[in-house]
């Protein structure tokens, strides 16, 4: 039988290697998956984890991926410090690409280089907006925040097609369900040619070191920590509760809304009815992945994009399914949330009564 | 010392002991809870179980209980070496208890309550109407009134303890256990409890009575067995011991009583600090108390104690005077004079009122946090620990020190966290972050609850010392001793009401006792009527 | 008249999932655990009921194997939140990551393929009987199954020793813990139950509802399912009536061109999603009924030693 033993303090080394370790066990997961799918183990693995990243190509991949991931995940991860669960994160994503690539659109011909700047701007109003919406109902009518959030995600998607298939459909397209391609104005300019990616992963850096330092150094950050911690300890000092909801939930739909606009007009070049692989849910990973601390987000975000490219790599060169990486990602949190019992307890094997003296 | 009886699981009159522990030894984490512990329980007996918090008596009858396996030892049962696998094997050799924290369930009715604790297939099981007429039965013959169809929401403390003694008494049992049952009673309930423990004694059932309280032990009980720190102390005649006697077993040194010097001045004489007028709290939740028109004035240098029983209002005026539920009206309470009814606790702080909440793991500190930043919560701004939202580590691992090292704290450091912390360093440090930020108003809430007498004399002699340095002091505390050590006037709250407060030296425990029950000056006092403080009428 | 019958059978077609997977919900949240990957648990139930249907030929298999792909994917998720003492937000997040992924895993090769839909089991002699016949008698088994499921639920939590026991523990743990009731054993076989309804949810999606396999066809109702519990205010009773509640919605939105209506489609289809908002908004604004009805120990973590 195995017994938990509270460790009193939580364990700062365990802390730190945990995410370690569920990466280390969903590695050996995934070879033995590959291997019960009739694919040599060795080889695909390295399809997955090391041959994406031999190239420039591949590694410039990687930022263009992790962008959106570290974006969402760091936003997640104040609310998830927060204990404010907002797992509608694709859905401000999706906001943030449409708010800011309708304007994109709307100003179609003029050529300013205001206009980037105004479209990420709307894109992060979009996000925020969306994302005041279980806020407001939270807040207001005690509703679920998980649920409303997510409820919003599925809109989200199909305010997109909508869109797409009629109003913001491309007049020259044939009828095909995609806007017209942006303009250059209305584009994120490349930051190294013949990649794709953009100026927008500067928002990466930018984004990580202000929530360090929000976490870390200001009061606001520490009051986000105890609401999360102990509730009944932050109404005693006197936070006030809706505060931190609304700021959490702005927060992150304003940094997912970013992301969304920085795919659109930064990647996508255009609006499509699909625009994104599922970031939105992946960020959530991303951020248990880096323990919610900005860094170890950074670090998971590219670890989690490297799942995405490995996917795709490992499709061309081994054959392998694609939903592998939906299914590498889950089994990853499953690991992470295993091993984090390691930070709390002492893991003892044996009877709960030891042998009589 | 020690009993002379050796002879193996034989009493002096050659029956088998009803219970006997040999050497039982259990061990957490840090702590040697039980340490070698031997215990003999004669058929019929009230035996005590005495011993101060953290003695270990809780860890002992766990595993009597079953709810605890010991490490080390023997139990034997009527004479026979048991191995007492779970509560159910307990019940099921006759051994029943009544816990301190009640082991009820407050979504369920009374009988469901009953009926989960009878073993599968008793004759009368679930919802049968036979269960609510064997309690009807049980409850009457013992003078135990209880409604099966009610919800445990719905009961008083007093109550629901019923709830807990029918139950166990459902099963015929050999052997009760009692954990600090009076600590919730009013001292006139706690004499009708007495009643019916010598009656179920003298109809041959044990009872293991665990208490601090050296004045019912000696009422009660024919045998007492003493730990201290998890050892066997000794065991003794209770009755033929004095109280002083009884104390220094308990607690090795006769504690330090702390000592009020006589005020000076005339206590007429001095300003207002604190005026509660007319505060009404309609209960925020179904299971809560509202408080009822409560007013209070506390001068400089004066302390106020409020007595009551557990779950008569005590957390909803706590909450109330903290802030975290706001009054209606400005003016119902009032800080040296601004009314503040309606601002929020920072604001409060900001006045000059410090508070210390009850439940010191979780509301009065984040226990995942560092000392240094639990300072934090509450001190920020009368201690300048931030500037323009950003924190100061300088001056909050500062603050953190000087609580510390002046609240003689032993922790590892300011960097540990709050709930690394042994329970009474952990008071010290919640009421000395307080006192150290020099409040005018303190309001405490149990201060020394569940802490040893070191810490408890110490935290004592603070408040004392905070109000000799002219603060106004609310001590809110189930402990009537503790009240009557430190307090110059004392108010009883009871189903959310607040009594006139009484100068110490005028009442009798026997008064309070009344008040506790509900009962007011004035009021057509017929004791045999007393009815435990309820939820909200 | 044919019309409106017609109506109603697709009314309780939509409804059938939600109902299963809800009332698994509901046992589950009774005894204090909140698993939130009620989606992931009813994709893979319905991709694993397709396989096992096509493979074999058999739908009576392929409903087995989908309540039997249920109880492992709960298995995952109370070995982690009930022994390794996970957070169960987090747990149940990933159990639909997961088994989103999964899924479509599974499905790769089953994409395209058909089924026979599941029989009608018409009761003979009552069927028969002109518009209320094939709307009460002659459903398909797990139809009948869904009501059979909630009013055993009903029953067992209200009259029987063992749903006292399950109500106890989701009341207070640490209660029932002290008079000897294995806190554990319990919500385990509440998880597992849960897991069964919500892998027969999703062996209807995929065997009567569509029938087919596609990637994502659980379309959210999943988590509608865990909002009609909200709804229901843990009352099996009214979970009944939620289910039809949001059947008819869906169906208003097949049926909304039908009836002339010039809305876009996608506006029709935001409909269940935007009405579980309004629902949830509804029910919890009074949140003192939440707080009497909603198991005291819900979400929170049980530790044996402490």
């Amino acid at each position: 039988m195995i017994r938990l033993e509270p460790k009193g303090e939580d364990s700062r080394v365990m802390s730190r290697f945990s995410p370690v370790i569920a990466i280390a066990l969903t590695v050996v997961t995934g070879g033995i998956l590959f291997g019960l799918l009739g694919k040599p183990p060795g080889a695909s693995l390295y399809a997955y984890f090391i041959s994406p990243l031999s190239t420039l190509y591949g590694v410039s991949e990687l930022g263009v991926k992790a962008t959106p991931l570290i974006l969402i995940g760091l936003g997640l991860a104040i609310g998830f410090r927060a204990g404010v669960w907002n797992i509608g994160a694709e859905g401000q994503f999706t906001l943030g690409g449409i708010c800011g690539g309708a304007l994109g659109l709307a100003f179609y011909e003029i050529d300013s280089i205001l206009l980037m700047p105004a479209m990420l701007v709307a894109g992060i109003l979009g996000g925020m907006a969306w994302a005041s919406i279980p806020a407001f109902l939270k807040t207001r009518f005690n509703a679920n925040e998980i649920l409303v959030s997510l409820m919003l995600t599925y809109v989200a998607v199909l305010l997109l097609s909508y869109l797409v298939h009629g109003p913001l459909r491309d007049p020259d397209g044939f009828y095909f369900p995609e806007s017209r391609l942006f303009h250059d104005a209305a584009m994120m300019p490349n930051l190294i040619s013949g990649t794709r990616l953009h100026w927008g992963v500067l928002f990466v850096p930018l984004g990580a070191i202000a929530i360090w330092l929000l976490l870390s150094k200001t009061i606001l950050g520490f009051q986000l920590k105890v609401y999360g911690q102990a509730p009944r300890a932050a109404r005693f000092a006197g936070y006030k509760e809706p505060r931190i909801i609304w700021f959490s939930l702005l927060l992150g739909g304003g940094l997912a809304g970013l992301a969304g606009i920085l795919e659109v007009g930064g990647t996508i070049g255009q609006l499509t009815p699909v625009i994104s692989p599922g970031y939105g849910f992946t960020a959530i990973i991303v951020a248990f992945l880096g323990r919610l601390h900005p860094l170890g987000v950074v670090l998971g975000g590219l670890m989690m994009a490297l799942t995405y490219i490995g996917g795709e790599n490992a499709q061309i060169e081994i054959g392998l399914p694609s939903a592998v990486t939906g299914l590498f990602q889950g089994v990853l949190l499953f690991y992470l949330l295993a091993c984090d019992v390691l930070i709390k307890y002492r893991i003892r094997i044996g009877s709960g009564r030891s042998a009589r003296v | 010392m020690a009993s002379s009886e050796t002879s193996s699981g034989l009493t002096s009159d050659g029956a088998a002991y009803q219970l006997e522990l040999t050497s039982v030894t259990k061990a957490f984490p840090g702590v040697l809870a039980n340490d070698a512990v031997s215990l003999k329980v004669k058929p019929a007996e009230i035996h005590a179980l005495l011993g101060e918090n953290g003695a270990g008596k809780s860890t002992l009858v766990k595993m009597i209980y079953g709810i605890l396996k010991p490490d080390a030892g023997e139990i034997a049962w009527e004479g026979k070496p048991v191995d007492i696998a779970g509560p159910n094997a307990a019940r099921a050799l006759g051994i029943g208890m009544v816990f301190q924290h009640f082991s009820l369930f407050d979504a369920l009715t009374v009988s469901e309550n009953i009926a989960l604790a009878l073993p599968a297939g008793h004759r009368s099981d679930v919802d049968g109407e036979n269960l609510a007429e064997e309690i009807a039965r049980v409850s009457k013959s013992y003078g135990l009134p209880l409604d099966p169809a009610a919800y445990v929401h719905d009961l008083s403390v007093g109550e629901r303890q019923r709830i807990e003694i029918v139950r166990c008494l459902l099963q015929n049992p050999r052997l009760l256990i009692m954990d600090e049952p009076t600590s919730v009673l009013t001292p006139q309930e706690a004499r009708l409890l007495f009643e019916t423990l010598r009656r179920l004694s003298s109809e041959g059932c044990a009872i293991l009575y665990i208490s601090h309280k050296l004045q019912e032990i000696r009422e009660l009980c024919e045998t007492a067995t003493i730990l201290r720190g998890g050892r066997l102390v000794g065991t003794c005649d209770p009755r033929e011991e004095t109280t002083q006697s009884l104390a220094r077993m308990m607690i090795g040194e006769t504690p330090l009583k702390p000592k009020r010097d006589q005020a000076t001045d005339a206590m007429s004489d001095r300003p207002v600090r604190l005026r509660v007028d007319g505060l009404s709290v309609p209960s925020g939740h179904a299971f809560g108390v509202s408080l009822k028109n409560i007013s209070i004035s506390v001068r400089a240098g004066e302390i106020l104690g409020i007595a009551g029983v557990a779950g008569n209002g005590q957390s909803e005026l706590m909450e109330a005077m903290i802030g975290e539920v706001l009054c209606d009206l400005p003016h119902a309470i009032a800080i040296d004079g601004k009314p503040v009814g309606k601002l929020g606790p920072r604001k409060r702080r900001e006045l000059g009122v410090c508070f210390v909440p009850e439940e010191r793991n979780g509301h009065a500190t984040a226990p995942g946090m560092a000392l240094s930043e639990n300072g934090l919560l509450s001190a920020d701004k009368r201690m300048g620990l931030t500037r323009n939202g950003w924190i100061d580590e300088g001056k909050r691992n500062g603050f953190a020190s000087d609580v510390v090292s002046r609240f003689n704290v032993k922790t590892a450091g300011i960097h540990a966290a709050a709930g690394s912390l042994s329970g009474g360093n952990l008071q010290k440090f919640s009421v000395g972050r307080e006192i150290v930020q020099e409040p005018g108003v303190l309001i405490v809430d149990q201060p020394t609850w569940g802490v040893d007498a070191g810490s408890a004399a110490f935290i004592q002699k603070a408040l004392i010392d905070l109000a000799a340095s002219g603060a106004a002091v609310i001590a809110i505390s189930q402990d009537l001793d503790e009240i009557f050590a430190i307090a110059d006037r004392i108010a009883v709250i009871s189903e959310g009401k607040l009594s006139d407060a009484s100068p110490v030296d005028d009442v009798t425990i026997e008064e309070i006792g009344l008040l506790m029950g509900g009962i007011h000056r004035g009021d057509p006092g017929d004791t045999s009527q007393t009815r435990p403080g309820g939820g909200a009428s | 008249m044919d019309a409106l019958m017609l109506l109603l059978l697709t009314v309780i077609t939509a409804a059938t999932p939600l109902l299963l997977a809800a009332t698994g919900e509901l046992v589950t949240e009774k005894a204090g655990v909140l698993n939130l990957g009620v989606e992931g648990m009813m994709i893979v139930g319905a991709v694993t009921a397709f396989a096992v249907a096509v493979t074999t030929g058999s739908s009576g298999l392929g409903i087995i194997a989908g309540a039997a792909a249920g109880v492992l994917m709960s298995g995952i998720f109370s070995f982690l939140t009930l022994s390794l003492l996970a957070n169960q937000v987090a747990t149940g997040l990933a159990l639909t990551i997961f088994g989103i992924g999964l899924s479509s895993m599974i499905g790769k090769g089953f994409v395209g393929l058909a089924v026979t839909p599941l029989s009608q089991l018409d009761i003979p002699g009552l069927s028969a009987i002109p518009f209320l016949g094939p709307i009460l008698f002659g459903q398909d088994v797990l139809v009948y199954l869904s009501f059979v499921m909630l009013f055993a639920v009903s029953y067992v939590l209200r009259k029987t020793r063992i749903g006292l026991i399950l109500r106890a523990v989701g009341d207070s743990h640490d209660a029932a813990h002290a008079i000897g009731y294995s806190v554990l054993k319990v919500r385990y076989l509440a998880v597992l139950f849960g897991g069964a309804m919500s892998g027969l949810a999703g062996a209807y999606l995929s065997l009567a509802y569509t029938p087919l396999w596609a990637e994502n066809m659980t379309a959210g109702r999943g988590w509608i399912a865990l909002a009609l519990v909200v709804f229901a205010t843990w009352r099996p009773a009214r979970l009944l009536l939620g289910a039809y509640l949001f059947g008819g919605i869906t169906i208003l939105q097949l049926h909304g061109q039908s009836f002339g209506w010039s809305i876009p489609s996608q506006i029709m289809s935001m409909l269940p999603y935007l009405a579980t908002i309004a629902v949830l908004v509804v029910i919890s604004g009074d949140r003192a009924k939440i707080r009497l009805n909603a198991p005291a120990c819900l979400g929170k973590v049980f530790h044996q030693t402490k």
